[in-house]
C-alpha cells in the first residue's frame, strides 16, 4: 500500500465517522441507550476487516490480484467466502421471519437456496475454473466471438448485479434503520462508503476476507442462539417443536392467517396447522416457477461465478463448493430453530409490529433469550446481531459491486475498447479502481432513490435474468459442440427480456385500479365490523372486549393502510405497461423464461453458426474436462 | 494462460483414454443432477398436491412434510460428498494423466 493508498484509506474511513456522527436518529429496535453497543460491536468488526484491507491493499498489483486475488484463495477459504456471498440480509433476516410468521413454508422455501449449489458443483465450477479468468463474459468469449460476447456478457452481469445491488441497498438502508434507528439515508450511504473502502483498496482479497469473517460471524451468533433456544429441550426435535405448537400466540397466528376455517378447530390443531404446508404458499406452480430460478440462477450469478476465479485449480473450486454447501445448508437448518423460537418465545404479532416482512425475528429473539428489552445482556445480542446484519450486507453488496465492475473495466473497456490488446497491468488496475468508483456511486444513489419503493421481489427478477439468459449461455458453450456465437447473443437477448418482461406484467408491479378496488372492499366493509365491534365492546363480557379491541386495532390499521395505498396510487389508471390486470398471472416468470433461454440459444446457434466457436470447441472440450494448462497458469 | 499453440487439441479429444473419461464422467454426472433435481421438486409438488401424507405425523408432533424438507439438506449433502469422493478419486487420476502427457509433448 503506497502512502497514496494509505492517505485515501485514511480519509475513506474519516468520511464514514462523519456520516455516522452526523447521522439523524430514529425510532429503532435498538433501544437509545444501548445504541453505543452496536456501534461498539460494529466499530470492532469494521477494524478487524479494515485492517484486513490494509493488509491486502499491499498485495494487489495486477488486474489477477484486483479481480481474483490472483488465483490464491483455498478451497476452504472460498467455501466460507461463497457462504459470506450468498447469505444475504435477505436469508438471514428474511428466511427466519418467514418461518416465524408462516411456519413450515416459511422452512421449505428455504431448500431451494441449497439445492441450487448442487447444479454449481456438479456442472458449472469445474469446467469454469478450467477455461475462465476473471469474469462470466471470458467464458463466452473463450471459443465464441470475443467483442460480441464481452457486450452482451457484461450487459447480463451489469443488469443481473444492479437488480440484485438494488434490493440489497434498499433492503439494507431499511434494516439498518429498523434495528439501529438510522436514518435511511444515512444508512445507504453508510452501507456503500463502507463497502467501497474494502473493494477499491482491498479488491477480491480483501473482498474474500471480509466475506470470510462476516459468514463466521453469522454462524457463530446463529448457534449460539441456537444453542440457548434448543438446550432446555435436551436437544429433542420433538420436544421443541412440540412446545411450539402448544404456544396460544403461534394458534392465535394460525387462527388469523387461515379464517373462517379455525372456528371449527381445537387450539391443537391450529397449532399443528403451523408445521404444516399451505400458510405462504398459495400457487404451487408459482412455487415450482421460483424453484426453477433458484436452482439453475445461482449457477447463473456473475458475483458467485466470479469466486471460482480465487482459487487455483477444480479441485480446490469443488472442495469451495462442498464447504458452501455444508456452510449454507447448515446455516438453514439452524434457521430453523430461530424461526420456530422466535415465534415461541416473542411471538408472530410482536415481530410483524415490529417490521412487517417479520425481518426482526432473529434479532427480537437474540435480546429475549439475553433476558428481555430491560437487561443489558439482551441489549447486547441484540446490538450483536445488529452489527452482524450490517456486515452481511456491507459484504454481499461489496461482491456485488466487484463483479459489476470487473464486467465494466476487464469486458467492456479493455476487452472491447482496447479490443483484447494488451493494457499495461498498471492501468487495468487504474481501470478497475474506477468502474467500482463508479457502480459504488450509482449503486449509492439507486438506494436513495428507490427508497419506499418495494423491491423484494428485484432478488427473485435477479435470479430469474441468471437462469434464463447466463445459465443457458454458460452451460451450452461448455457441454455442447454447436453451441455458436448467434446462440448465445440470441439467448442473452431472449433470456433476459423475457424474464424483465414476464415480471413486468406480473402481479408483482402495481395495478392502481386492482388497489383501488381492493381497497373499496376494506372501506365497503367498514361499517359493519365497526358495529359488531360497539356491540362486543358494550357486553360486558371481558373476553370479547379484549378480543374487539383487538379487532378494532387491525381494522384501524386495515383502513389507514388501504388509504395509504389509494393515495399512492392517485391520479394513475394502469400499471407501469399500461395495464389494468396483469397479463401473466405468476409472479416468478422462470417456468416459461429459463425453456425459452434454453431454446434461443439451440436456435440461434443452429441458425447461425459459426467458425471459430466450430475451431474452439476441441480446445474447450478438453480443457473442461481435463484442466489442461491450468495447473502451470496457476503456478506462475 | 494465453493459447497454447502447441498442443494439438483435436489429438486430445480423441485420445481413448479422455472419451473414457468423458463418457463415465458424463453418464455419472447427468444421472446424479437428474435425480437431484427431481428429488427437489418433490418437495413443492408434495406440499402442493399429498398434502395428507404431508401432514402425517410420524414423531410427536413432527410431521412427514417437516421431515422430508429436512431430508432435502441431507440428500443435498450426501450427493456433494459422493461427487466429491467419485471425483477426487476417479476422474482427477484420469484427467491429471491426460493433461500431463499432452502437456510434456507440447513443450517437446
Amino acid at each position: 500500500m503506497t502512502t497514496q493508498h494509505r492517505r485515501r484509506a485514511t480519509w475513506g474511513l474519516a468520511g464514514l465517522l462523519a456520516v455516522a456522527s452526523g447521522a439523524a436518529f430514529a425510532q429503532g429496535a435498538v433501544a437509545p441507550e444501548y445504541r453505543w453497543l452496536t456501534f461498539a460491536v460494529f466499530a470492532a468488526i469494521i477494524g478487524v476487516t479494515m485492517y484486513v484491507t490494509y493488509l491486502a491493499a499491499k498485495r494487489v498489483k495486477s488486474a489477477s490480484d484486483f479481480y481474483t486475488a490472483g488465483g490464491g484463495v483455498t478451497g476452504l477459504q472460498n467455501g466460507w467466502a461463497i457462504a459470506g456471498d450468498y447469505l444475504s440480509a435477505a436469508s438471514f433476516l428474511g428466511i427466519a421471519g418467514l418461518i416465524s410468521q408462516y411456519g413450515y413454508d416459511g422452512f421449505m422455501y428455504s431448500v431451494g437456496w441449497l439445492v441450487a449449489y448442487i447444479t454449481v458443483l456438479l456442472l458449472i465450477a469445474e469446467p469454469c475454473r478450467n477455461i475462465g479468468k476473471y469474469t462470466l463474459p471470458d467464458i463466452l468469449a473463450y471459443r465464441n466471438n470475443p467483442k460480441a460476447m464481452r457486450i452482451v456478457g457484461a450487459l447480463s452481469v451489469i443488469t443481473v448485479s444492479t437488480f440484485y445491488l438494488t434490493a440489497q441497498m434498499v433492503g439494507g438502508g431499511v434494516l439498518v434503520k429498523t434495528l439501529i434507528g438510522i436514518d435511511y439515508e444515512y444508512s445507504v450511504i453508510a452501507v456503500g462508503v463502507l463497502m467501497l473502502s474494502y473493494v477499491l483498496f482491498g479488491g477480491m482479497v480483501a473482498t474474500t476476507w471480509v466475506q470470510i469473517i462476516k459468514a463466521i460471524l453469522l454462524v457463530a451468533a446463529s448457534l449460539i442462539l441456537v444453542m440457548l433456544v434448543w438446550t432446555p429441550y435436551g436437544f429433542s426435535l420433538p420436544g421443541f417443536l412440540g412446545d411450539v405448537v402448544a404456544d396460544p400466540k403461534v394458534q392465535a397466528r394460525v387462527a388469523a392467517l387461515i379464517g373462517d376455517p379455525a372456528k371449527n378447530m381445537s387450539a391443537a390443531e391450529l397449532g399443528q396447522r403451523f408445521l404444516e404446508p399451505g400458510l405462504y404458499f398459495k400457487n404451487p406452480i408459482d412455487q415450482i416457477s421460483l424453484g426453477m430460478a433458484l436452482v439453475f440462477g445461482t449457477a447463473g450469478l456473475p458475483h458467485i461465478l466470479m469466486r471460482f476465479f480465487t482459487v487455483p485449480t477444480a479441485q480446490q473450486a469443488r472442495k469451495s463448493v462442498v464447504w458452501a454447501m455444508a456452510i449454507i445448508g447448515g446455516f438453514y437448518v439452524l434457521t430453523l430453530f430461530l424461526g420456530f423460537g422466535a415465534a415461541k418465545h416473542v411471538g408472530p404479532q410482536a415481530i410483524a409490529a415490529v417490521d412487517a416482512g417479520g425481518n426482526m425475528a432473529g434479532p427480537l429473539l437474540a435480546q429475549y433469550l439475553g433476558g428481555g428489552p430491560e437487561s443489558f445482556l439482551g441489549n447486547f445480542m441484540l446490538a450483536f446481531v445488529s452489527a452482524v446484519a450490517f456486515a452481511t450486507i456491507v459484504a454481499v453488496v461489496a461482491g456485488l459491486v466487484l463483479a459489476a465492475a470487473s464486467a465494466i473495466a476487464h469486458d467492456l473497456y479493455v476487452g472491447v475498447y482496447h479490443g483484447g490488446d494488451v493494457v499495461p497491468p498498471q492501468q487495468q488496475v487504474r481501470a478497475a479502481r474506477i468502474a467500482t468508483v463508479i457502480v459504488g456511486a450509482m449503486a449509492i444513489t439507486i438506494g436513495i432513490a428507490a427508497k419506499g419503493q418495494n423491491v423484494a421481489h428485484l432478488v427473485a427478477l435477479a435470479f430469474a435474468v441468471a437462469a434464463s439468459a447466463n445459465f443457458p449461455c454458460v452451460l451450452l458453450t461448455l457441454y455442447w459442440k454447436k453451441c455458436s456465437t448467434g446462440g448465445i447473443v440470441l439467448g442473452m437477448i431472449v433470456g433476459t427480456l423475457t424474464a424483465v418482461f414476464l415480471t413486468l406484467v406480473s402481479p408483482n408491479v402495481t395495478y392502481p385500479k386492482a388497489v383501488r378496488e381492493a381497497a373499496q372492499k376494506v372501506f365497503d366493509g367498514e361499517a359493519a365490523k365497526r358495529g359488531a365491534i360497539e356491540a362486543a365492546l358494550a357486553s360486558g363480557d371481558a373476553v370479547a372486549i379484549a378480543k374487539a379491541n383487538t379487532e378494532l386495532a387491525a381494522l384501524d390499521k386495515a383502513v389507514k393502510k388501504a388509504k395509504d395505498d389509494v393515495a399512492k396510487v392517485a391520479g394513475k389508471e394502469t400499471s407501469l405497461l399500461g395495464l389494468e390486470k396483469p397479463l401473466f398471472t405468476l409472479k416468478n416468470p422462470g417456468i416459461i423464461s429459463i425453456p425459452l433461454g434454453f431454446l434461443a440459444v439451440l436456435l440461434g446457434s443452429l441458425l447461425f453458426p459459426d467458425r471459430r466457436s466450430l475451431a474452439m470447441w476441441p480446445e474447450v472440450y478438453a480443457r473442461q474436462n481435463t484442466g489442461i494448462l491450468v495447473s502451470k497458469a496457476a503456478s506462475h | 494462460m494465453a493459447n497454447a499453440p502447441d498442443i494439438d487439441w483435436n489429438a486430445v479429444i480423441a485420445d481413448p483414454r479422455f472419451q473414457a473419461l468423458h463418457r463415465r464422467k458424463q453418464g455419472f454426472l447427468t444421472g446424479l443432477m437428474i435425480f437431484s433435481v427431481v428429488f427437489y421438486f418433490l418437495l413443492p409438488i408434495g406440499a402442493a398436491y399429498f398434502q395428507d401424507l404431508f401432514k402425517t405425523k410420524v414423531w410427536g408432533v413432527v410431521n412427514f412434510g417437516l421431515l422430508f424438507a429436512l431430508g432435502q439438506f441431507v440428500v443435498a449433502w450426501l450427493v456433494a460428498f459422493y461427487y466429491s469422493r467419485r471425483a477426487g478419486a476417479e476422474f482427477d487420476q484420469a484427467a491429471a494423466e491426460i493433461a500431463a502427457s499432452y502437456e510434456k509433448k507440447g513443450r517437446g
